[in-house]
């Protein structure tokens, strides 16, 4: 079932807003960066987008030192404060602040102030008031970061708000791939899973369609969210939209496969992990449509054998273990960029 | 007692057929006692009118007044006030209060509240079930006895079917309507519309089929029980449809609109301008907004669903312009837009947001006056119990509002008398303002510029 094609190749290099100046470089070789939060990758131009990449490889050099370690933000104090759990995103954060010689203060929900019912807002002017420069914020419920930006005058950096976004997540995701295969203008990436509950997956699209990829979501129509790909969502990302996983791994240039939580059952959006993973699992057989040697990617953590098959998510075409390691070196880069003019 | 000629001003009252260009209405104890083309001073207080629509005090089937136990929210003195600001000279206040209008105790507590501090009248509408819990009927006749003018778990919708239809059933020993807030519980329970904007903030959607099974399945019982369903806050095209059809069919049906959704989309969500198309721009260095003021429930629909409400308002199948007026206090809305209360405030904006929709060219502003007077009177009859009500009858109460359909301002803060501040018009202009407001022949609101 595919709901839309995507518009032609030069129309889908467009923000969905038709900008024309998306690809010009900033007037009077002023900064290209001024942002002050990083909340979601809608709002990012291409060159601010590239300037993140380009950032990242300098960083990625930096970690590969012997001693990893520089004094750049010296005297930056960074709180991960994370309302949900999470392995690699805090600690990502964490490396990535250190690594750069910020203080890094992390906090998560239990055994803090908030369990006593704090606000998020009396929590955030708190973290401030204490000296917090920057603040990387995990949380269930969409929206969060906006209000943590707009009520104190911490940076912030969105690291997961509910099914929204996890923009440093989409960037990792674009480092990732492009060192993988190259400029992605034109190449056929799908992404396949629970879309409608996924912050990675809004995050990739935007960033995605703003490189000019060819965005393809593939999943059941109970696990897509309303109107993606439709031609009246005036405000969304062109994607095509494929229930069919065989149609829609066809000649692709790259497979994003999303974690689907097991909640999403007993929701009854699904009849069976056992009929799930029959449709939609990414596995040898499946890739062997694609093109020759498209890599695939997982944000973690993985469910084997449900979404992706253990062979293809250890196999020669998973960059998972990339993307872990991009990550440090994209969230050192945007750490680095939201704090050099401070 | 008072006597008062407002002069000057083109009287329109569409329960009479009135409409002079320049007109004069004379109050005289507080009653209407002439409506004419030139009416001579009598001493009293003279109104110049030049230039203002004089119209019957407007009537709101749907105002959350929150007390008794949401004062921190709203109190009766504070929403009555709000009210008369807004035009309006009746108010009918929802049951969900803390306790809950599900008894003649607290029905008489309203009551007396609103005697000794209302600014307008106060009609309460009391509870379909005990504690608004869907579960067993209220006492519907000693509510209806104390003064109740409809039943509704507005809020909570009623789940069960069975229990809808014997509500509608019971409420015909008292002749009055079952107000039902459409909406089917096991599909709603998001946050905001289920559509591409719901998408793009990663927020859960309230589908319109919710609000469309639901009001089919109103329609169904008021056919299978001749009773009455009063449809509230409809907002989607599929609804409009629905009852349009019924009507047609001849079952006992009637509708409400909010202001709101005859006037701003989803897309308010976003962000502060008013359907202003995509969202923020790429590079434009303006981020999404997640808009809490603009959470309301039913929640703000497409474009295609607010023509349609017009549409349906324009053409009589719609009945009333109601507020929902739903006040709450400042950290109810300052916060996560999934833990943020649904509802704004409605009474004050109520006509500069029906004039709206007038801009539009979809609708008439005689339409609108009779949607917000005569309309909501007839769809819950309730001239049976106030003769007159709605209207510039001779002999009726003296409930006027003075109206400049031109004139602009800015929804701020300390402009509002509700307690409540949470609208997504904050900091707006809107054009069409309350200038003045008669209650029972005494002047409740009027602008500084009217005293003469």
């Amino acid at each position: 079932m595919v709901r839309s094609r995507p518009a032609a190749r030069p129309e889908s290099a467009k923000a969905p807003d038709g900008a024309a100046s998306l690809e010009a470089p900033q007037p009077g070789g002023a900064p290209v960066w001024q942002r002050r939060h990083v909340l979601d990758l809608d709002d990012f131009r291409l060159d601010e987008i590239e300037i993140v990449l380009e950032t990242a490889k300098a960083m990625k050099e930096v970690l590969a030192r012997e001693v990893a370690r520089v004094p750049t933000l010296r005297g930056t104090t960074i709180v991960t404060l994370f309302y949900e759990a999470s392995t690699r995103t805090r600690a990502s954060f964490e490396l990535a602040g250190k690594v750069l010689g910020a203080d890094v203060i992390n906090l998560t929900a239990a055994g803090s102030s908030i369990e006593k019912g704090e606000s998020l807002i009396d929590t955030v002017r708190t973290l401030r008031a204490i000296g917090a420069h920057v603040l990387v914020l995990r949380h269930p419920m969409s929206g969060a970061p906006y209000l943590a930006a707009a009520e104190g005058d911490a940076q912030v950096v969105n690291a997961g708000d509910g099914w929204h976004a996890h923009p440093t997540q989409g960037l990792l995701d674009l480092y990732t791939l492009r060192a993988a295969i190259g400029p992605l203008a034109g190449k056929r990436i799908v992404i396949v899973g629970d879309v409608a509950h996924s912050r990675v997956a809004r995050s990739d699209i935007w960033g995605l369609s703003r490189l000019g990829a060819d965005v393809v979501v593939c999943g059941p129509p109970t696990l897509l969210p309303a109107e993606l790909g439709s031609e009246h969502a005036a405000g969304l990302p062109p994607v095509a939209v494929e229930t069919d996983l065989d149609r829609a791994v066809e000649d692709a240039d790259a497979v994003m496969t999303l974690r689907l939580q097991q909640e999403r059952m007993t929701a009854g959006l699904l009849p069976s992990l056992r009929e799930y993973s029959h449709l939609y699992q990414v596995n040898e057989e499946r890739m062997a449509r694609a093109r020759p040697g498209a890599p695939i990617l997982h944000p973690g953590p993985m469910n084997e054998g449900v979404e992706i098959s253990a062979a293809v998510a250890h196999g020669a075409r998973s960059l998972v273990e990339e993307q872990v390691t991009n990550g440090v070196a994209v969230r050192m880069a945007v750490l680095y960029l939201l704090r050099r003019d401070q | 007692m008072s006597d008062i000629l407002i002069r000057g001003g083109r009287v329109l009252d569409p329960a009479n057929g009135v409409d002079l260009a320049r007109g004069s209405v004379r109050v005289r104890d507080g009653r209407v006692a002439a409506v004419g083309a030139d009416l001579p001073a009598g001493g009293g207080r003279v109104i110049d009118a030049e230039g203002l629509l004089v119209c019957p005090g407007f009537v709101d089937l749907h105002s959350h007044l929150r007390e008794p136990g949401f004062e921190y929210k709203e109190t009766i003195a504070s929403g009555t006030l709000a009210a008369a600001r807004g035009g309006f000279t009746t108010v009918c206040a929802m049951p969900n209060t803390e306790p809950p209008l599900d008894s003649k105790a607290a029905v008489d507590f309203v009551l007396g509240r609103a005697a000794e501090e209302g600014v307008v009248r106060v009609l309460p509408i009391g509870c379909v079930t005990k504690n608004r819990a869907g579960k067993a009927l209220a006492e519907l006749a000693e509510l209806a006895a104390a003064g109740c003018v409809g039943f509704s778990d507005d809020g909570s919708p009623v789940g069960d079917a069975a229990i809808m239809r014997r509500a509608l059933e019971y409420a015909k020993i008292v002749d009055l309507p079952v107000i039902d807030h459409c909406e089917d519980p096991a599909l709603a329970g998001g946050v905001m519309h289920e559509g591409w904007v719901s998408t793009r903030l990663g927020l859960r959607g309230i589908p319109a089929a919710s609000e469309e099974s639901a009001i089919a399945r109103d329609l169904a019982l008021a056919s299978q029980t001749g009773a009455h369903v009063h449809i509230a806050h409809i907002s989607t095209a599929g609804g409009v449809a629905l009852v349009r059809a019924a009507r047609a069919a001849g079952l006992r049906v009637s509708a409400e609109v909010t202001p709101h959704h005859l006037a701003l989309d989803h897309e308010t969500v976003m962000g502060p301008s008013i359907g202003s198309g995509r969202g923020p721009a790429a590079g434009s260095g303006q981020s999404l907004v997640y808009d809490t003021s603009a959470k309301m429930y039913p929640p703000l629909r497409r474009a295609e669903d607010v023509e349609a409400c017009i549409a349906g308002l324009a053409d009589g199948t719609i009945d009333a312009v109601a507020t929902d007026h739903a006040p709450h206090a400042v950290q109810e809305k300052l916060c996560e837009f999934d833990a943020a209360a649904f509802g704004m405030v409605g009474l004050e904006t109520a006509f500069g947001l029906g004039r709206r929709a007038v801009a539009t060219g979809a609708l008439s502003l005689e339409r609108l006056i009779e949607a917000l007077t005569i309309g909501p009177v007839r769809a819950l009859h309730l001239d049976r119990r106030l003769p007159g009500l709605g209207t510039l009858t001779v002999g009726a109460a003296a409930d006027l509002v003075l109206l400049d359909p031109e004139r602009e301002w800015t929804v701020e803060e300390d402009a509002l008398a509700s307690k409540g501040k949470n609208t997504p018009l904050m900091g707006r202009t809107l054009r069409g303002r309350v200038v003045a407001t008669l209650y029972g022949g005494e002047v409740v609101h009027e602008l500084a510029e009217v005293a003469t």
